[in-house]
């Protein structure tokens, strides 16, 4: 632990420090607003020798993941990253690496949807990727995003899990924002992630093809392969982050991030940037003798409902979207309801905010949480909207 | 044989004529004149079918089970040992 490197840079710089310390064998990306300086970053680390796998230059989001899909089926350990319009592009190959079971990293940078265009954070462009099968992140530090881009490789290359996991941040809050990281050696990394060994491959010596006509009964069986494997990860997930904190001595949640929640008669669920902002906001309510406790959701896909159920058990629940499915309410607040149903009698307050980027700080979370603690609010609420007390 | 993997997704295995003998779609037929040919595998290299067999001399046999008259082979064989002409009517044989 010595020799660590303290590391103060922004977001995509250490995803991109984490992403080569993983030893991909092939990069393939495009870049876009505000993914941009994450993939410059690694083409740096070209430059200099650092990287030394294939860094593969696209044409368009969808063909870099095709490209991914690719390298992963001839074996090879693959990254890559994107942003709102890229993931958007990417999504019928955002399916067919879940449904070939290749192991794909990818950094998303959660960018607003245009038109109305704009570059700031939110996470509509993940939740509409929910569910292509991949595994879904949402960080909410510098050193979070690296220490899950190493242990992703670690979740998705385990042999009950084989698929591809998506690491979300939020635009320029995380992305484009100066933090302390530390950065492990080489070797300790290398020792807690084992080189890649693909559980299948597209070999001349061996040859298979994949993605070939197939009937009801085979098909049936793959999907239900991937929802066994998704359970799986629901184990998985937290056996790695507990191995990280052994090997690194950082831990940042498993499924959930809990923070002062074992007295709490209210607990705030919330995801990304506005999950760390809830934490000042948590202390300050604390002072005013109000228990509030934060548990900030990591893992949208596997979603955590047994998580969900124990978090009712003593507390109502608030949970804050810089989403919206359209036509419904906010995605994690619909997933919530979900995992409660038939199972607990807390109530769940929803609320919208933060959409297009819009500010959402500790004082606007402990405006929601005490809002809430009054009674004050309907079942789904918007947050702030203009004009809208 | 292919080693066969354990993951559950959409992987296929090769073996001959999964879909049958798909040689009975053919509307067009290959003739080889072997005095002609002069052993290039061109046609061996072009077919998409694996239907031009090699042996060990790198003569060829057209495996007229899995040909389905494509073509290719008479269009890439640069001596016209391989020429297409239209299949005899099955069942009425003249």
């Amino acid at each position: 632990m010595k020799n660590d490197n303290v590391m103060i840079d922004t977001g995509n710089y250490i995803a991109a420090k984490a992403a080569v310390m993983a030893r991909p064998e092939v990069v393939a990306a495009y870049p876009i607003t505000p993914q941009t300086t994450l993939v410059e970053g690694i083409a740096n680390y070209v430059k200099s020798g650092e990287y030394k796998g294939e860094y593969i230059c696209v044409e368009s989001e969808h063909s870099a993941m095709s490209a991914c899909i690719g390298s992963s089926a001839a074996g090879s350990r693959t990254f890559t990253a994107t942003s709102s319009h890229g993931l958007l592009l990417m999504h019928e190959m955002l399916h067919w690496a879940a449904l070939a079971r290749l192991p794909i990293i990818m950094c998303n940078i959660n960018r607003v949807i245009g038109p109305g265009w704009n570059i700031w954070a939110d996470e509509n462009d993940g939740i509409a990727q929910r569910d292509t099968g991949w595994i879904q992140f949402y960080c909410s530090s510098n050193q979070e995003i690296f220490d899950t881009v190493i242990q992703s490789f670690k979740i998705a290359e385990n042999s009950k899990i084989l698929l591809p996991i998506m690491i979300n941040y939020n635009a320029f809050i995380l992305s484009h924002t100066s933090m302390p990281a530390i950065i492990p050696d080489q070797k300790e990394i290398d020792d807690f992630l084992p080189k890649f060994s693909a559980k299948w491959k597209l070999d001349v010596k061996n040859p298979i093809t994949h993605g070939n006509i197939i009937g009801t009964k085979y098909y049936e069986k793959i999907r239900r392969a991937m929802q066994d494997a998704q359970e799986n990860a629901l184990k998985i997930i937290p056996e790695v982050a507990k191995d990280w904190k052994k090997s690194f001595n950082r831990f940042h949640g498993d499924l959930f991030e809990k923070y002062k929640c074992e007295d709490a008669e209210y607990i705030l669920i919330s995801m990304g940037a506005i999950g760390a902002e809830s934490k000042a906001a948590i202390n300050n309510l604390r002072k005013e003798g109000l228990k509030v406790g934060l548990a900030r959701l990591r893992v949208l896909r596997p979603f955590p409902n047994d998580e969900v159920i124990k978090l009712s058990k003593k507390a109502d629940l608030i949970v804050i979207d810089r989403n919206i499915s359209v036509g419904n309410q906010g995605a994690v607040f619909t997933e919530v309801k979900g995992a409660l149903y038939n199972k607990s009698d807390a109530k769940v307050t929803g609320f919208i905010a933060g959409l297009g980027g819009k500010d959402v700080t500790y004082k606007d979370i402990e405006n929601i949480c005490k809002k809430t603690i009054k009674g004050k609010t309907k079942d789904n609420n918007w947050y702030g909207f203009e004009g809208e007390k | 044989m292919s080693k066969k993997y354990k993951v559950v997704t959409g992987i296929s295995y090769p073996i001959d004529g999964a879909m049958g003998k798909t040689g009975s779609w053919r509307v067009m037929k290959p003739v080889f004149d072997k005095d002609k040919c002069v052993k290039c595998l061109r046609c061996w290299i072009f077919c998409p079918e694996g239907a031009i067999k090699r042996n060990k001399d790198d003569s060829i046999e057209i495996d007229y089970d899995y040909c389905k008259g494509c073509g290719i082979c008479a269009t890439e064989c640069k001596v016209k040992a391989i020429t297409i002409e239209r299949e005899q009517k099955r069942g009425k044989k003249k």
